[in-house]
């Protein structure tokens, strides 16, 4: 097989080779990152019409008309499904990582490039599969993006459960492949493709975040894969993984002795993984970004590498907390209880060591540090309604009410959403070879900032009044038609915050054409992506490979020239 | 800009505070004997967590604000962090977090671990898209054996459950379309469900339990004061899920066995 290196001598000509069907790292990047942009506006209008549904049930939407609640099903069904797999997963891992991480290594590309396009047109092929789902007959499945049978097993169970829900679990074991073939080369890219120098703690925490994201993603979407085919038999097969016995719509299906819990077992030894797939590159980023704009070394460096090894050590064996009302034995609901607060140790160490970051630091409150700032806030709200959830006493009262849902919302949803959008203001001018503008950048982000805390803070009221969730309407359990007012409010919330989004567009695309020029470090940032060109060529360092002599966060450097020393400066540079 | 993100990073706090503080939404009045502590460990739970999330909110409101750059600012500190602070802070972090963790649990094994006291009410309740049936065996205090063959949900009662109306045991099986329970006596509720998942969730009774077709799930609780709440299906079951409602009548003894009396004479 061809290496990296030889590859990448000549930079490939013509437009489909360059643009399309690229091996560049970085293109592929650019690809993902498009790709994820795309299904997070996809994503958001279905949320936008959910909202709406909700609190004016019989509101005529113009093109769309009355929704029905089996529409509003689907709608809730596909919101989470594309927000999980192709935005939380896709954008920063998919995007982002696959743009910097060799770069930050000081690696030329990837380990397989070959395979890198490979799982981008994977991917791209589950997201077509997944919107396909929405044109066929009955439409998209109402099952959620959890999935649970014996209604996702059965096609009687309700409409969007026949070839809609096949095209579902199709698109989803599609994203497997797809990640685990990304997930090969993240690992081995950053195993075996490092700079000189480049040791391991000195690799930056958004490296070590991404790699720790693959490692994740290499055992959990495995598992998914594997579901996702047993309940691909069950539903055309007639095998019974999953259905027992049972009478749907009247009539007695030819299933027997399945296990619907088992699906949950399966679903969630993923699915509580991807949770921190979607969260861990956010925290790489926010303290890349908090390091870099206070002007100081990041609080604990070490210590953020052993609360990344540990959180996703310990994600893997706390799905069951998502079971605790599920029929599960009531043992087994004692260790996962605990296992799962153990999780909240290394998280409380990560939030203390960004605060120490900033602590007597020198803060430059550029748009991605602002960012960066709401990361860590978010992340404290999000997490601390954690430890209500993780105890199964409470939890015979939180759970699968809105309580849940702004828990998941503010720490998976929002907070790595805050993640991405740091990111990109970020590295934008990296990628893009222009700046952002700031003033919009900061309008955007104090209009987002209230606005998801405006929308899914209420949804703790809403839990703790006993508000369950996936609802399509309120008007039929009286003690939840008293809550209405709030959800209303928190569709207002949703309407000016979605409108919001449309600045981070524009000024997406107008800066990409019309924004003032970026030098190749604006930020005076330490590690090696700002080393190169902007943006950086082909081969990522112009014919030459960088020798690492400092670590990744030296600001504030005493006796320093500047006040950072960057990674590939001379050793002599006064730093340790 | 240090100044403006630290008011609102504020103002969001203290808001989000007031609400939770001041109960304008909260858990709806206990009426099951669990409620005294699942209230209490919830409770506290808040307290704890409240005082984390005021202390890391407005701290970091308050840092965003005084190390912002300014001309005048020192230089930022080189410093690579604390040892001794990552110790004291892991250390607190485990012992409060799994500390609450297991007084939680205590309850949690008193509710789940043991079975129903013997002489509890039984009810059998079953779910289905998208309705529950509630059965009472009877002064015999046997449950007639249920067939899924025998099942026809549109007929309602019995036939929606499958009751096997032949057999013996079925003669006082009583069937109904709401739930009926004396007040201060345990309650054995036996969970099923004949299609897809649903979940049996009372708020006031502090309450929920899934329903899993092809699992039947004992629980037990004893309601406390007479009055009526409402059941929400609570694990999502399609399209009519929003509107699978149903009633839990606590009533006294002596109500509760007239009112099962006149469902037995009905039935005759």
């Amino acid at each position: 097989m061809a290496t990296a290196a030889t590859l990448h001598a000549h930079a490939p000509q013509g437009f489909i080779r360059k643009y399309i069907f690229s091996l560049d790292h970085k293109v592929i990047g650019i690809q993902y990152f498009f790709l994820a942009l795309t299904a997070v506006f996809v994503g958001m209008f279905l949320s936008l019409l959910m909202r709406i549904h909700m609190v004016w049930p019989t509101a005529a939407i113009p093109l769309i008309g009355e929704i029905k609640p089996e529409t509003y099903l689907s709608l809730l069904t596909m919101h989470g499904t594309i927000m999980v797999f192709f935005v939380l997963t896709t954008a920063p891992q998919g995007g982002f990582g696959n743009y910097f991480l060799p770069i930050q290594i000081g690696a030329p590309d990837m380990a397989f490039p070959v395979l890198n396009m490979l799982s981008f047109w994977t991917t791209f092929v589950a997201f077509m599969v997944m919107l396909a789902a929405f044109f066929v007959t009955g439409g998209a499945p109402l099952h959620g993006w959890t999935g649970y049978p014996p209604m996702s097993a059965v096609q009687s169970a309700g409409p969007g459960e026949g070839l809609g829900a096949d095209l579902w679990i199709t698109s989803i074991a599609i994203f497997c492949i797809a990640s685990l073939m990304g997930a090969l080369n993240f690992i081995t890219t950053t195993l075996d493709l490092r700079a000189k120098g480049m040791t391991l703690m000195r690799m930056p925490l958004t490296v070590w975040s991404w790699f720790i994201t693959a490692i994740l993603g290499l055992l959990a979407f495995g598992v998914l894969l594997s579901a996702g085919i047993l309940l691909l038999m069950d539903r055309n097969l007639g095998t019974s993984f999953y259905v027992p016995l049972i009478v749907v719509n009247g009539q007695v299906l030819g299933h027997k002795g399945g296990s619907p819990l088992l699906w949950q077992h399966l679903f969630w030894f993923f699915g509580h993984p991807e949770v921190y797939i979607a969260i861990l590159p956010g925290m790489g980023v926010a303290s890349q970004v908090l390091s870099t704009f206070s002007r100081k070394p990041i609080f604990g460096y070490r210590a953020m590498v052993y609360a990344m090894l540990s959180i996703g050590f310990f994600g893997f064996m706390v799905w069951g907390h998502h079971m605790f009302m599920s029929g599960m034995s009531p043992y087994s609901a004692f260790a996962f209880s605990i296992l799962t607060m153990c999780i909240g140790v290394p998280s409380a160490i990560k939030t203390f060591n960004w605060l120490g970051t900033m602590w007597k630091g020198r803060i430059r409150f550029h748009t991605p540090m602002l960012y960066a700032i709401g990361f860590v806030s978010l992340f404290v709200s999000g997490g601390l309604s954690g430890p209500f959830l993780a105890q199964p006493v409470l939890d015979i009262q939180l759970h699968d009410t809105y309580f849940v849902v702004g828990h998941f919302h503010l720490i998976m949803g929002v907070a790595a959403i805050f993640g991405i959008f740091a990111a990109t203001y970020y590295w934008f001018p990296k990628m893009f070879g222009r700046m952002m503008n700031e003033t919009w950048g900061r309008i955007h982000f104090f209009i987002t900032l209230a606005g998801t805390y405006a929308i899914f803070m209420p949804m703790h009221y809403l839990g703790m009044a006993g508000q369950t969730r996936r609802y399509s309407q309120f008007t039929e359990v009286a003690y939840q038609t008293k809550l209405l007012p709030l959800q209303t409010f928190m569709t207002y919330a949703a309407i000016i915050t979605i409108a919001a989004q449309f600045i981070f567009v524009i000024n997406l695309f107008w800066s990409m054409f019309k924004g003032p020029k970026a030098s190749d470090n604006p930020w005076e940032c330490t590690t090696l992506e700002w080393t190169t060109t902007t943006p950086p060529p082909h081969d990522n360092f112009g014919g030459h490979t960088p020798v690492v002599n400092h670590g990744p966060y030296e600001y504030g450097v005493p006796g320093a020239a500047r006040d950072y020393v960057m990674q590939n400066d001379p050793a002599t540079a006064p730093a340790h | 800009m240090g100044l403006a993100l630290m008011v609102v990073i504020w103002l969001i706090t203290l808001i989000s505070t007031y609400f939770f503080a001041a109960k304008t939404w909260w858990l709806p009045v206990g009426a099951a004997a669990s409620a005294e502590f699942i209230d209490k460990q919830f409770a506290l739970t808040f307290v704890i967590m409240g005082v984390v999330f005021l202390a890391a909110q407005l701290g970091l409101g308050y840092i965003v604000w005084r190390y912002r750059e300014q001309s005048s600012s020192p230089p930022s500190s080189y410093s690579h962090g604390n040892t001794n602070l990552e110790v004291v802070w892991t250390l607190l972090t485990a012992v409060l977090f799994i500390g609450l963790n297991l007084m939680g649990s205590r309850v949690w094994a008193s509710q789940r671990f043991d079975a129903a006291a013997p002489g509890a009410v039984q009810v059998e309740v079953t779910g289905m898209q998208f309705a529950w049936y509630f059965r009472y065996p009877g002064p015999d205090g046997k449950y007639a054996p249920t067939s899924v063959k025998l099942m026809d949900p549109s007929a309602g009662g019995e036939a929606a459950v499958g009751l096997n109306t032949s057999d013996p045991d079925a003669k006082d099986d009583v069937v109904t379309g709401t739930m009926y329970l004396p007040v201060d006596r345990e309650v054995d509720v036996s969970l099923r469900s004949v299609d897809v998942i649903h979940s049996f969730f009372v708020p006031s009774l502090r309450f929920k339990q899934d329903a899993v077709p092809g699992l039947n799930i004992h629980m037990h609780f004893r309601p406390t004061a007479i009055g009526e709440y409402e059941i929400a299906c609570a694990e999502l079951c399609g399209l009519g899920h929003y509107k699978m409602h149903g009633m839990v009548h606590v009533v006294s003894q002596e109500d509760f066995d007239k009112w099962l009396a006149a469902r037995e004479a009905e039935k005759q």
